[in-house]
């Protein structure tokens, strides 16, 4: 299984995918991570329906992403998923919860109907965000593979200290991209409240990710070694910095919008560093074997990688064409009627 | 209990359950095309009100059908870990392509169908209908182009690999148009539209019983019964192509259709009956030549017994049987509910006899029960193999698992899907009870 040109492709498609979902559904996962902190019932539709014509779509980047992998590198999709299985199958409950929540609690007039499923889209946003956070973290710190690219770890040591911190950091993450999306689609006293909460969220993201980068220098040091190789990328965690330094700085100059792009633009720094330091590999093994799943070893045949690349390069033109389109048609504040959730 | 069994009962709740819900949103999709087109064409509101009711209904179903989808694009890596790692470069292809293809125009345009009515034009909202539709299609065409690889696997080779043999993909489009692909997508789509067909059409017979709403019920029923009469013809035609490419590639899974042990010409076709296993035969209605005269043009024919095929390569017999008999059993009932509801309704009659409407109202459930039937035989009659011929399941499962953890996630799926069924039960009988909305009569504020 020698490699080409083509698994760096895909390499990098996968990591598009996945960061298109950490952007898109990311801010509707911290939109129901603040879900709860929304007073009445009035301002808790204005949420759901803030999220409404998007949330759908943002989750078929990881649907899709899951796909690529399976197609691209099915070794990684077999070793993650089945070694991974308890917190990937209460990650899919937690999605599950999330979409049925959404579409379902405006239905029924009950409060305490209404109160249950507030709860679950606030508490399934939450642990979804974490989840997502703890697989990166066991991602970057390494699990062990054995030679036959099985995984050889227990199932319940994936939630050491470290994937834990990159888990909350992702929450964080998260709730500071909802807040800021929350602003550019409220308006009147409750887009005054969603403000206040924006400097306290940036704060708590600053702090996790300070915290987080401290750890993977000191603990994964191996993350760090392409920019000690290559120190022209040292480029790329000065622009993450000055990235993040510029959310407040767009809040607080009024260009709420600026302020969410340059918080995507944080989500898709934080997780370049991530990927320029592990290439190539996918899934790195700290196992006795030594063995790790790369772009090369996990991957599918040329021939596969080569029909996929030309299916992807006719389908996603087409897929950044609707999504653009969708997120026109639905711009500006929330507006309620008689088809909102 | 053992890892296998747990981990294939876990996949069959797991899709039976998601099935509830695909084939409506396909066959309702198809559904609301004719409404909101003739919405366009007539300028009339009553098809207005009749697609913007059902777009709601559209919306519960799709999110049920959402949540529940997200398990099984993960489910092969989770538990189905080594027959990834076989078939990955394979299997894996029609899979990203359906998300690519299918998922980002079906939940894209899914946004306008649902929030857009005061945001685009009537012309572009039917746009979004159409294309929600067909991404809903696009999305059967790759699902069922990677099953029927599992069925009839061509346009690949063996490879050894250092973790391993694995099967690698020699032409795309060989493997998309493997032999059972056309007639199995045809067969499956068929299904769905009658589902989907049959919803609207149990609704507007529930109305009619009830006094409600009677211009909109009958205009449902109409419309949902030309569908299946379509559709459940087409059905039989794509049934007759499967079997014949399931009596060519998968010969055992055809013996056991039939409960066929002995070899020979003129096979004996089943209308009724039970398999007595110890003594190789059918008890039943018979009808003695039928069977090689629908395989291959006429009674000499010869099709394989299940005696020609090995012990160790047979699927449980009775089980397929029966799931396949009842299958075509409500397959020809659906024709006849098409047909005949069809005729009466154009006399008139079928709107005012009460005895008809309510075989009507259940009549919801049986292409949803031959749906889930349909693929319980196709799928255990491939048995012991996952690809025909090529892996056997007990060799796919992820064996990283114990079975203790997989006895676990299945009885949280059990649990948590039937909670969700009951819910998804509870709101579907409200929005029906609510009815259409009189506001809906009305023209879309825009063109007002």
């Amino acid at each position: 299984m020698d490699g080409s040109w083509l698994n760096v492709v895909w390499y990098l498609i996968v990591g598009v995918l996945l960061t298109g979902y950490a952007i898109l559904d990311g801010f509707d996962l911290g939109v129901g991570a603040l879900h709860l902190l929304a007073p009445g019932d009035h301002n808790r539709r204005v949420f759901f329906n803030a999220i409404g014509p998007f949330w759908d779509g943002n989750q078929v980047w990881l649907v899709t992403g899951g796909g690529a992998l399976f197609a691209a590198f099915p070794h990684v999709y077999a070793t993650a998923f089945s070694g991974f299985y308890l917190a990937f199958i209460l990650l899919l409950f937690m999605l599950i919860f999330r979409g049925v929540s959404i579409h379902v609690r405006s239905l029924r007039a009950a409060a305490r109907w209404r109160t249950f499923w507030d709860g679950a889209f606030c508490v399934s946003s939450v642990l979804a965000s974490f989840l997502i956070g703890v697989a990166m973290g066991n991602v970057a710190w390494g699990v062990p593979i054995g030679p036959d690219f099985r995984y050889r770890g227990d199932l319940l040591a994936q939630l050491h200290p470290y994937a834990v911190l990159t888990g909350i950091t992702v929450v964080a993450m998260f709730m500071m991209h909802g807040a800021i999306y929350l602003v550019m689609k409220t308006d009147g006293e409750l887009n005054a409240r969603v403000r206040g909460w924006v400097r306290p969220c940036i704060v708590f993201f600053v702090v996790m990710y300070g915290i987080t980068t401290f750890a993977t220098l000191l603990y994964v040091p191996r993350l760090a070694e392409p920019f000690r190789a290559a120190p022209w990328l040292f480029a790329v965690p000065v622009a993450s910095m000055l990235a993040i330094a510029n959310i407040p700085r767009e809040m607080h100059r009024g260009r709420e919008m600026a302020a969410f792009l340059s918080s995507s633009a944080s989500i898709f720094l934080l997780l370049l560093l991530l990927g320029i330091g592990m290439f190539p590999e996918l899934m790195h093994g700290n196992g006795p074997s030594g063995t790790s799943l790369t772009a090369y070893n996990a991957a599918s045949s040329q021939l596969t990688l080569r029909t996929m690349l030309i299916l992807a390069g006719i389908g996603m033109p087409l897929v950044l064409g609707y999504t653009f389109h969708i997120y026109r048609v639905f711009r500006g504040k929330v507006e309620l009627d008689s088809m909102s959730y | 209990m053992d890892l296998v069994l747990l981990s294939r009962i876990q996949f069959a709740v797991t899709i039976g359950f998601h099935y509830l819900y695909p084939p409506l949103s396909i066959g309702l999709g198809v559904a609301l095309v004719v409404m909101e087109g003739l919405y366009l064409r007539t300028g009339n509101p009553l098809y207005h009100q009749l697609t913007r009711f059902w777009v709601r209904i559209f919306g519960l179903i799709f999110a049920f059908g959402v949540g529940t989808g997200i398990v099984m694009e993960f489910e092969f890596g989770t538990n189905w870990a080594r027959y990834s790692r076989f078939v990955g470069d394979v299997f894996g292809g029609p899979l990203a392509a359906e998300g690519i293809f299918a998922f980002f125009l079906e939940s894209g345009f899914l946004a306008i169908l649902l929030f857009g009515w005061d945001k685009v034009s009537r012309g572009m909202h039917f746009f979004a209908t159409v294309m929600v539709c067909l991404g809903a299609h696009f999305s059967a065409v790759w699902i069922v182009v990677a099953n029927s690889w599992m069925q009839t696997p061509t346009a690949y080779h063996i490879v050894d690999t250092p973790v391993g043999p694995r099967a690698e993909i020699t032409s795309f489009w060989g493997m998309v148009l493997n032999p059972s692909s056309l007639d199995r997508l045809g067969h499956t789509l068929m299904g769905c539209w009658q589902a989907g067909a049959l919803f609207v059409v149990s609704a507007g017979a529930w109305y009619l019983l009830k006094r409600q709403h009677e211009d909109f019920a009958k205009t449902s029923i109409r419309i949902g019964l030309v569908i299946a009469m379509v559709a459940s013809v087409a059905q039989l035609v794509s049934g007759h192509g499967s079997a014949v490419t399931v009596a060519e590639y998968q010969p055992a899974k055809l013996a056991a259709f039939e409960g066929i042990y002995e070899s020979g010409a003129n096979a004996e076709l089943t209308v009724l009956g039970w398999v007595d296993e110890e003594n190789r035969t059918v008890h039943g209605i018979r009808i003695p030549g039928l069977l090689s005269t629908l395989i291959g043009g006429d009674p000499s024919t010869v099709v394989t017994g299940l005696d020609d095929i090995p012990v160790d390569e047979r699927p449980p017999v009775q089980t397929v049987f029966q799931l396949y008999h009842l299958m075509v059993a409500i397959g020809m009932a659906l024709i006849a509910l098409a047909w005949g509801g069809g005729l009466l309704a154009w006399r008139g009659t079928l709107f005012r006899s009460r005895k008809l409407l309510w075989v009507y109202v259940l009549a919801v459930l049986l292409p949803q029960l031959a749906n889930q039937l349909g693929w319980a035989a196709a799928e255990i009659g491939r048995q012991p193999w996952i690809v025909q011929g090529l892996m056997r399941t007990s060799d796919a499962v992820s064996d990283t698992l114990t079975p203790g953890q997989v006895l676990f996630s299945l009885i949280l799926f059990t649990i948590i899907y039937l909670a969700l069924f009951v819910v998804f039960l509870v709101l579907l009988d409200q929005k029906v009870r609510k009815g259409p909305l009189e506001e809906d009569l009305s023209h879309l504020r825009r063109e007002a």
